[in-house]
């Protein structure tokens, strides 16, 4: 088998797996597609308890399917965005959320990484400043007679060693 | 700082992820905060696995400190967990009511009957709704109920003897004490 033909069929074998894998829309039926488009993002927004890195569109627990459920059934009678996410993190918490809040106890999530950043921006702006302020320092008059003086008494030496 | 002191910068820092990561081997992922913590249980009204015919209500778990135990005989760490709140029943005077999550029937009463009943009533929550609505995630699930009928503490996961006579008997202790 040619490694080209491999690939093909491995892409085609991904290409037929993923559907199976999750499930299928067609459980859950819109007349509107901007509705449709609107529960594939909200389900692809809130996290799966179960299965704790998928989101409650792609899991295949149990409980995501009651969830998506409870969502679609939410949905269909009208109740916003806002509202649906609330309804859930009353019962689960912010931990549905894929998207954390802003609060005191998240600070740390959304402004860790910007302050670690910020940290490392000064220790790199620092030890460049000083690299280039070492390498501007001149020599004195005096201690460039000293050099000049050592380089003189090499030469000599080595002068006498041949 | 002195240059003297520069080496330890590396050194601290690794000290410092290393005792986060430490900290990390010992926390359970799957032990969510739940937000139903000091907040009423909420309204349901299911029928009785064990009494068919009649309705267990959130009423009936108001007045008493009591525990609500989610379980399915789906679920096999119920199964370990089954002998341990049958021996709680026997020995401590609080109310166990069950919450039996999305199961089969006929199995469930067949489950109770050979290994022996712990709850005072089941409720059969056949589709599951109730459970989102206790936040419920996985089972077995136990929330502690002050006699106001509010939630006052979930363990996630199998209760051990450990278990309840580290965190949950000083707990029911001092709820008996509430007004």
């Amino acid at each position: 088998m040619s490694k080209q033909f491999a690939s093909l069929v491995f892409l085609w074998l991904i290409a037929t797996a993923l559907p199976v894998a999750a499930y299928t829309l067609a459980d859950f039926p819109f007349d509107d597609p901007k509705k449709e488009q609107e529960f594939r993002e909200l389900t692809g927004k809130l996290r799966c308890l179960v299965c704790q890195n998928e989101s409650l569109a792609a899991s295949d627990a149990d409980l995501a399917e009651d969830l998506r459920r409870e969502v679609y059934d939410m949905m269909k009678a009208g109740r916003s965005k806002e509202e649906i996410i609330k309804f859930l993190v009353q019962r689960y918490g912010d931990f549905v959320l894929y998207d954390p809040p802003l609060k005191p106890s998240t600070y740390l999530i959304w402004f860790g990484p910007g302050v670690l950043l910020l940290i490392g921006a000064f220790v790199v702006i620092r030890t460049l400043k000083q690299k280039k302020s070492a390498r501007e320092k001149t020599l004195s008059a005096e201690e460039q007679q000293r050099v000049e003086a050592l380089l003189n008494t090499a030469s000599e030496t080595q002068g006498t060693d041949k | 700082m002195g240059r003297s002191l520069k080496f330890l910068i590396p050194l601290l820092l690794f000290g410092g992820i290393a005792l986060f990561l430490y900290k990390g081997l010992s926390m359970d992922p799957r032990a969510i905060p739940s937000p139903l913590i000091g907040k009423p249980v909420p309204e349901f009204s299911l029928p009785r696995l064990d009494a068919p015919g009649e309705k267990v209500t959130r009423k009936d778990l108001l007045g008493k400190v009591s525990l609500l135990n989610v379980w399915a005989t789906w679920c096999v760490s119920c199964r370990a967990e089954h002998g341990v709140l049958v021996d709680f029943a026997r020995t401590h005077k609080i109310p166990v009511y069950g919450l039996d999550w999305k199961d089969d029937e006929a199995g469930a009463q067949a489950w109770l009957e050979r290994l022996g009943n712990p709850y005072v009533a089941v409720a059969f929550d056949k589709i599951g709704r109730t459970a989102i609505d206790l936040g419920v995630y996985g089972a077995p699930e136990t929330f502690v109920i002050d006699k106001k009928g509010t939630i006052r503490h979930k363990i996630a996961g199998p209760l051990s003897p450990q278990l309840i006579e580290d965190e949950l008997l000083p707990l029911i202790n001092k709820l008996n004490q509430e007004g």
